[in-house]
């Protein structure tokens, strides 16, 4: 297909779109969170109701991606009034539909959050569950079709891979994402638009984009559900990538615990294939550009930019030291960029809207919006998207409904194994990049753990120490016996068998792993320790002052 | 390692097409053990070296691989697998309770599959069901907000007694 056939195609497609005789749309969330919780029994259900009541030609039915309020599903979404009904039930769809569809009135009390709220909005947007966000990466999830390319086409879809390939040259592009300020969503937070320019100031005759949907951070459910609800932003922003730095092949490494993500990313990848917007000269184009899905296996160390390269090429995921970065000497030593899914899923946005727009979203240093894994104690998890510099008490109170069961809020983990606490007297802290580093956690991925009084920090940081220590992948001595070493350790101070010297030796080998460790797994495991320490520090002295009332003879330093 | 496989076994034909299709290359390694993993439900020895002598590739480089990644099972995970996931929301609302209940009910821990091969108890890091939590994964059927009581009578329910 080319240029001219392309644009020929969309406006096909709006048109049929817009001349559609369905005034009604249902849409019902179709995401691995509300498919277990049965929402295919109820798209079965209503596809047999709507066709019982003949409403076939004024009723669409719309399976999407993840909508956000996971554990209020299965989710079920009325358009164009937007009202959406939680906890949908088979018994309940036919009540909904005559209500809704015929007679034009919401059910209050199947609306969302109607058991929690005084009074359920019947137009969710103002619900501050989402009032309170900006939907840019997962601004079309939930509203459209995941399985079809058609849909995506209409929601501007490859637009911007349009946009990039005639209008722009790569170093166009490159200074669009440069200008926009993003930073990578994988969790370090380096600029995006740099990370470009080295990859294509590299000459060769052979480079590579791989998207890290490798997302092992446990608590953290971003990747799966941008995979799942919009793969074709993905793959666009990775055909957009592979432009700019000049590669041809794309792989995509993908989690092998998520098989529906897998599945509808290689849909993704033969739909776009048909229509030429993939493979050899895109849209008639002398751009080719080509992506293959490779299955992760199960290790948290293949999130590393070095370790995934190697699984990709089929051995060990065992990082290297760096430099070469990636960018000089990646997949089978060529240049290759390296970016997390949401990134990928950020460009088409910032190539439509212009970098300018991007930058103004966001904080002076970090610029954009940010998914979050909303989970823990919290009223209502789920999915979310905020821009960077919305503060923590905003994202668990008001959009999170607060602590669950009315308790007290206590810490907030960030980062996963990788990341920190974040204590209540920091609720107020503007979640960006530097912030949170300030505060000894990470931005990470986007996986957000609440924590009430029940959470036990020595535990926690225990519990994340066990994590590293099975996922540490051998390769060096500071992270593999390191990390065995300093989860002996809090394991005794679980047990109120630490005395007061176990404690600085654990700090101090709590240094030594994170100075001394080749990657980024062993060089970021003790912060869950440190930043419990920091924070909490109270919960370690009282389980060592139990130990201490038992044993009063024994020596207090190290010193002897 | 003995790699001889019964060239008539349905799965050994998928393998040798799976191999054929990613060109008999090294790099594919990963995805053809997948393949192998899905037709046999774990990776039986001879697979290995049927693999290793297909893909000119040493049996101890088949073997470091299987072992580095915990996706791979060198033995058989039972006919019903109970997969607690111990993620992070998952264990901040209780999944090691669950786990522990689980176990001391089956005689079982976690990795180990029953004498008659009915049940395997697995944990894994997290499945990404989080706002779910705690979940549990009855044989691929993800189970949301679950309690140790409900999971055992459901494994109850499928294996008979015990």
């Amino acid at each position: 297909m080319n240029r001219q056939e392309f644009k020929d195609l969309v406006i096909a497609e709006r048109e049929k779109t817009k001349n559609s005789t369905c005034k009604h749309k249902i849409c019902i969330c179709c995401g691995a969170g509300c498919i277990s919780s049965g929402s295919e029994a109820v798209m079965k259900k209503l596809q047999e109701e709507i066709i019982e009541r003949g409403l076939q030609s004024e009723v669409e039915i719309i399976p999407t991606g993840c909508m956000g309020p996971c554990n209020q599903g299965p989710l079920m979404k009325y358009l164009p009034k937007n009202s959406i009904y939680q906890k949908v039930d088979c018994s309940n769809i036919s009540q909904i539909v005559q209500s809704q569809v015929i007679e034009k009135k919401p059910i209050e009390h199947l609306l969302l959050f109607a058991d929690s709220r005084e009074r359920p909005f019947s137009n969710a947007d103002e619900d501050p569950f989402f009032s309170k966000q900006l939907k840019i990466v997962l601004k079309n999830c939930g509203q459209l079709n995941p399985e079809r390319i058609e849909d995506y086409l209409v929601h501007e879809g490859y637009r911007a891979l349009d946009k990039a390939l005639f209008e722009m040259s790569p170093e166009d592009v490159i200074a669009e994402i440069k200008q926009s300020r993003m930073r990578g969503r994988g969790g370090a937070g380096y600029p995006t638009g740099l990370k470009w320019e080295t990859v294509y100031k590299y000459v060769n005759d052979q480079k590579y984009v791989i998207c890290n949907g490798d997302e092992g951070d446990p608590g953290a459910f971003m990747d799966r559900s941008v995979l799942e609800g919009n793969p074709h932003r993905v793959l666009e922003g990775m055909a957009i990538g592979g432009y700019a730095v000049g590669a041809s092949k794309g792989y995509a490494y993908i989690r092998g615990e998520y098989p529906l993500a897998i599945k509808r990313f290689e849909a993704a990848i033969r739909q776009a294939k048909k229509m030429g917007l993939l493979g050899p000269n895109i849209l008639g184009s002398n751009f080719s550009f080509d992506v293959e899905v490779r299955i992760g296996a199960g290790a948290f160390v293949c999130g590393e930019e070095t370790a995934l390269i190697a699984s990709i090429e089929g051995k060990r995921g065992t990082p290297r030291p760096r430099p070469p970065f990636p960018a000089e000497s990646g997949l089978w030593g060529k240049p290759t960029l390296i970016n997390n899914v949401e990134t990928f899923a950020g460009i088409a946005p910032i190539i439509n809207n212009g970098g300018e727009w991007y930058s103004e979203i966001g904080t002076p240093k970090s610029a954009g919006t940010k998914v979050f894994a909303l989970a823990g104690k919290i009223n209502y998890s789920g999915l979310i998207e905020v821009p960077m510099g919305t503060s923590l008490r905003e994202i668990v109170f008001d959009i999170g409904g607060g602590i669950q069961g009315g308790g007290e809020f206590k810490a907030a983990q960030t980062g996963g194994p990788s990341g920190g606490c974040i204590p209540a007297e920091h609720l107020d802290v503007k979640m960006d990049y530097e912030a949170l580093v300030n505060l000894g956690s990470i931005m990470g991925s986007g996986g957000l753990i609440v924590m009430d009084q029940s959470s036990d920090m020595v535990d926690v940081a225990r519990f994340f120490m066990e994590f590293c220590m099975d996922e540490s992948c051998g390769k060096c001595v500071p992270c593999r016996v390191g990390t065995k070493m300093m989860h002996d350790l809090l394991q005794k101070i679980c047990d109120n068998n630490a005395s007061r010297i176990d404690l600085e030796r654990l700090e101090e080998l709590a240094v030594y792993v994170k100075e001394a460790s080749l990657c980024g797994l062993g060089g970021s495991a003790p912060n869950p320790l440190l930043s419990t320490l920091r924070h909490f520090r109270n919960e370690y002295e009282t389980r060592i002052g139990k130990y201490e009332e038992k044993h009063i003879d024994v020596p207090q330093t190290s010193e002897v | 390692m003995n790699n001889e496989l019964p060239a008539t076994d349905p799965r050994v034909k998928l393998l040798a097409a799976k191999i054929k299709k990613e060109n008999f290359k090294p790099d594919a390694l990963i995805e053809i053990l997948h393949s192998a993993q899905n037709s046999y439900g774990y990776l039986p020895m001879n697979v290995l070296g049927y693999i290793a002598k297909a893909l000119h590739l040493p049996p101890s480089r088949i073997y470091s691989t299987v072992t580095f990644y915990h996706f791979f099972s060198l033995k058989s995970k039972g006919e019903h697998t109970c997969l607690v996931c111990t993620g992070t929301a998952c264990y901040v609302k209780g999944a090691q309770a669950i786990l522990n209940e689980l176990e001391k009910k089956t005689g079982l821990k976690a990795g180990q599959v029953s004498a008659d091969n009915k049940l395997g108890v697995q944990v894994a890091r997290c499945i990404g069901a989080c706002g779910l939590a705690p979940v549990v994964v009855l044989d691929d059927e993800v189970q949301a907000k679950v309690t140790a009581d409900e999971i055992i009578n459901k494994i109850i329910d499928k294996i008979g007694t015990k």
